[in-house]
This record gives C-alpha cells, structure tokens and sequence, in this order.
C-alpha cells in the first residue's frame, strides 16, 4: 500500500483523534489542530508532486485486489483538488483561531473540522463509487455539526434545510450507486470504466447517469436545487461558511466530472445539452438572486451558485480546452471564494452585522482588508491580469470552437453582473463613510493582534489569486494536462490495474 | 419477487417523499427513514435475489461453487444502514433542538434565514 496516496486522509483522521483526546485543554487543541493542517499540507504537496506531471498514482486499501478491495487513486485532477483543499484548510484554521468563540471550540469545533478535511480529501481520491458515498456521508455529517453548532436561531433555521436536502441527495446517490451495481456487477471506477464503455442500445445506464446527475447536482447547488445553499451558507460562523464555501460544492462538481468522464463516457455526448442548460441556468439564478440581495454572505453565497455554473459550462462542452477550462476555474474560484468569505466575515464582524447599510469606512478604516477584497472580487468578475479572467477566458475560447454561442453569451453577461454585484458589496462596506457610532463597539470586540491574525490568511490567499494569474501559463498547463487523463481514462485504468490485478 | 420488491419500494419511497412535503417536523423524519428504507431495498434487489447457498465455503471445498448469493450488496446495505441510523440520529436531535428554540414545529415558520 502507497502511504502517499492514503496520507491526505489519515494525517487529519490521526488530528482528529488527537484533538479528541486533548477535549477541554483549548490551547494544546489549538496546537495540534495547526501541526495537523500544516501536516495535511506537506502531505499533500508530496502527493501533487508525485502526480502533478501527469502520472497517476493508485494502490488497493488493505491490499485488497481491484475490484473487490477499494481503490485509491490520485491523477492530476485528484492532486490538485487535495492540494487545495490542504491550503484552504490551514488558511482557514488559522482564520478561524482569531475569530472562533470559546464556547464553539470548546464544543468540538477543531475535531469536526478536520474530520471533515478527511471527508473531502477522501471524495477527491477514491476510486470506487460505494466508498465516494461513504466519503460524501463523513464530509455532510462533519459538516451538519459545524453548520449548527452553537444552536443559534438562525443556525438551526439554515441546519434543517441543509441537512434535509443533502439526505435526499445521499439516498438518490445511494439508490444509482446500488442500481448501477446491479447493471454493472461492480463499483470500481476504472473496472466500471471499462465495462460500460460502449454504449448498448436499451441499456438503464442513462437513466443511472440522470439519478447521479440529480444527486451531485443537489450537492454542487446546480439550477434548480440550489436553494438550500443562500439559505444556509451564511448562518454558521465565517470560517466554518468559508471552509463550506471554498470546498463543499466543488466536491459535488468533481464527483460529477469524474463519473461523467469515467463512468458515463460513453453515454456522456447524450447529457451534454442538459448540462449545458443546467450551466446556464445556474449562471444566471446565482446572479440574478445575488443581485437582490444586501446581506454580504448571502450576496456571496448566491454568487456560489453562479460560478458552479461556469464549471458545469466545461463540463457540458466536454472539449478538452472546456473541461480545462473546468479545472482552472475550479482553482481559481476555490481560493477566490474563500477569501472572499473571510473578508465577508471580517466585514460582519467590523461593522456588527453583514447588513451592507449597516456597514461603511473600511476602506479608509482598514485598507489591508479593502485591497484583498477588491482583488479578490475583480478576480471574481474575471477582470484581467486576476485569476478569474484566464478561467473565463479559457471557457469562453472552448463555447467559440464548439459554436456554442448561447452559453458563451450567458457567461458573459453573467461575468458583468457578477461585477455588479461586487461593486455594491465595494460601495456599501468600504466606499461609503461609517453610517455613525453603531460601528465602534464591535469593532473594538476583535483586539488589534486577532485582527492581523485574520488579516493574514485573507492577503495569502488573495496574493495567491494574483499569483494564478501571473502564472496563468503554468497553471493552464497543469489544467491541460489534467484535461487530457479525463478525456482518455486509458492511464487511469492502468494505474488502478497496475496496482491492484484489475 | 423482483416484482414485488420494487413495488415496495416504490410505495416506500413515494411515502417518504410525500412526508418530507408536509409541514411537521416529525413528518420529516419519518420522511428521511423511509427514504433510507427504500434506498436499501433498491440495493438489495438489484443485487439479484437468487435465494440458494449464502456465500460462504463449504468446509471440505476449496472454493465457492455456484450459485451463491452476492455478498457485495448485503455489505453495501449493511454500510448504508450503519450511516443511515446515524445521520438519523442527528436529524432527530437537530429537528429537537430547533423545535425547542423556535418553539415551533411548522416548517413553514422557519423564515430566520429568509428575513434580512
């Protein structure tokens, strides 16, 4: 067994039970809380440099032969999804030591997130359909935790949608896994791969591709079962909504593009208009709903929903400069919505409530913060040289050479309204003069040194936004490549075979 | 008997859902179990109900012999009903809790995330 390809998972598993064990002792859970994320980073930076070149790493749990053992394998897209959800994990951590209360800590906060770490890192690295779910269950009931605890009004209120909607996906999830076994014989992705690559006439796997379609689509917030996401996102605590914002809905997007270029291949050219509209669609409810809205978090959680949308888009288009474009936006956005959400909660916590009129000054107040959040939200927008400019770019190039004009022409005008949007949160938080004496007294509630404290992930995180921009050739390269093993799961097949005697 | 099954769980799903569209909390729960129910049962019949020898090695065989019923999908549910009571238990005490702080059990007056 690769210990490199099972580390992303025990390294936060073995936090986890340590910080279980320190229950009580805050500092101590502090410390190991933080030794685990930095662990969980070098883990995952030895894994992507294993991958990153375009090899594909696979071992067998157990030493269980394919394709009754479970399969863990990790292909350039694999690496760079556990890459980022180390960094965002650490950055977050460390966020969330200078604005988490007492109270949540001392109920098991540092635990649950990083047991949901492990749920995340786990989704992104299996290679077997059954144990996807199993991730999907331990990532969701972390997340249930962290979404309530504290038991605030608003927490439960928000809680139970969350909670209802993503059961419902799990069972739909639960049902195709079982029903595709039942037409497969097997849930291993590589074996399912090769078993189901032609296409037989009369055959129920589209009709599986639907329910797997519906049920990642519930958890990556896709148009029309995105409402649980606006409803919920901005109740918890900031970092516990920014670790959500930044991880939780791409792990449904990449469940999505895993089992629709492995799986469903070769049924896949029949789901590529429905994405496509669901893409749109998508694009345009996050924007549209974004635009009524005047609280910073719910403006930034609707803006969630739109941006699945551009990921969809290289999902639906399914070139190979397309699902490129996919991996890069999924880069960029991960990074740039998790600052965003920490600006956002620093804003809450500034101005005493995420009311944008309640809000005003911090430009002049707090500059730092104002310059991470415009670079961050013209990033976004997809204004050039930011990160967000390549990704669109790249889309929008793939919908030209595929002729796909509509959808080019929703992203668009999605990308100027996205700027909207970001324009009023600019306005109403940091242009606009301090609406008088309400902002003092929560504003002297976070101390100067917790304030810097939180400052520094936010300016990491957007220094690296900009980095992916400079960098844009590098990173499209790496995209490319990720590209390439999705469209030609020959390497992947192989791996796992090599590994296991598929 | 395949045919009977999936009618089950059909009705078991369509009970479910139908229960989840109500406004009672409660109602919800028991909504989520039987939707639970259903997902196991669509597992276990699509593991095709042979009803011969369970899949075990006879003490003087070397190896399985045919036919055996297929262990995979009794492990699938197993896993699935382990996870299931969990989430269960959670909802239970989640939906608890929010009924004794909004003092409610309509779900149609959980609005505190709509209002600004």
């Amino acid at each position: 067994m690769d210990a490199l390809l099972v580390a992303p998972v025990l390294v936060p598993l073995g936090t986890a039970a340590l910080c279980l064990l320190a229950w009580g002792r805050p500092v101590l859970q502090r410390a190991l809380s933080v030794a685990g994320a930095v662990g969980l980073l070098g883990a995952a930076l030895a894994l992507f440099a294993r991958v990153a070149g375009g090899a594909v790493a696979a071992t067998q749990v157990g030493a269980w032969p394919a394709p009754f053992g479970i399969s863990v394998v990790a292909d350039v897209l694999a690496g760079l999804m556990v890459l980022l959800t180390a960094s965002m994990g650490l950055a977050v951590l460390v966020y969330s030591l200078a604005t988490i209360d007492p109270e949540r800590e001392r109920g098991g906060f540092h635990v649950l997130y990083h047991v949901l770490l492990m749920g995340v890192c786990g989704a992104f690295l299996t290679g077997d359909v059954f144990n996807l779910y199993v991730w999907f269950e331990v990532l969701l009931i972390s997340s249930f935790v962290l979404m309530v605890l504290g038991g605030e009004r608003a927490q439960l209120d928000g809680g139970i949608k969350y909670v209802t909607l993503n059961l419902v996906s799990s069972m739909l999830f639960l049902v195709a896994a079982g029903m595709l076994y039942g037409v497969a014989g097997t849930l291993n992705l590589a074996d399912l791969s090769r078993s189901l690559a032609r296409p037989e006439p009369g055959s129920p796997v589209p009709a599986l591709a639907t329910l797997f379609l519906l049920s990642f689509g519930i958890k990556a917030a896709v148009f029309p079962v995105f409402s649980w996401l606006p409803a919920s996102y901005h109740t918890p605590p900031p970092p516990v909504a920014a670790l959500f914002a930044g991880l939780l809905t791409k792990v449904g997007v990449y469940a999505l593009i895993r089992v629709f270029t492995l799986v469903f291949a070769a049924d896949a050219g029949l789901f590529r208009p429905l994405i496509l509209w669901v893409a749109g669609l998508t694009m345009l409810a996050g924007v549209l709903g974004a635009a009524a809205q005047t609280n910073v978090r719910r403006i930034l959680s609707f803006h969630i929903v739109s941006q699945i949308g551009y990921m969809l888009m290289g999902l639906g288009l399914g070139s190979r400069l397309a699902l490129a474009g996919a991996v890069f936006y999924i880069a960029h956005h991960i990074v740039v919505k998790t600052d965003l959400f920490l600006v956002g909660g620093l804003i809450e916590r500034l101005s005493g409530s995420g009311e944008l009129r309640h809000a005003g000054g911090l430009a002049r107040a707090r500059p730092v913060l104002a310059g991470s959040f415009l670079l961050a939200a013209l990033a976004l927008a997809g204004i050039p040289p930011l990160s967000g400019f390549w990704a669109k770019l790249v889309l929008v190039l793939a919908g030209l050479e595929l002729r796909a004009f509509p959808i080019v022409a929703v992203s668009l005008a999605v990308s100027l309204l996205t700027l909207y949007s970001m324009t009023k949160i600019w306005n109403e938080a940091f242009w606009k003069p301090a609406p008088g004496s309400e902002v003092v007294p929560s504003a002297v509630a976070l101390a100067p040194a917790a304030y810097r404290l939180a400052l520094a992930p936010i300016v990491v995180l957007t220094l690296a936004s900009v980095a992916i921009g400079l960098a844009a050739g590098p990173v499209f390269a790496l995209a490319a490549r990720a590209a390439d093993q999705l469209l030609d799961p020959s390497a992947y097949v192989a791996a796992v075979r090599a590994a296991g005697g598929l | 008997m395949h045919v009977l099954l999936a009618f089950v769980a059909g009705s078991l799903a369509a009970a479910g859902f139908y229960m989840m569209l109500r406004r009672s909390m409660v109602k919800v729960i028991l909504g989520l179990a039987l939707l639970g129910h259903a997902a196991n049962l669509v597992i276990f019949t699509a593991g095709r109900l042979t009803g011969v020898h369970p899949p075990l090695i006879a003490p003087e065989a070397e190896r399985l012999v045919e036919p055996y019923a297929d262990p995979v999908p009794q492990a699938l549910i197993l896993t699935a009903i382990v996870i299931g009571f969990g989430v269960q238990a959670f909802a239970i005490v989640l939906f608890k809790r929010a009924h004794a702080v909004t003092g409610t059990d309509d779900l149609d007056a959980l609005r505190a995330t709509d209002e600004p």
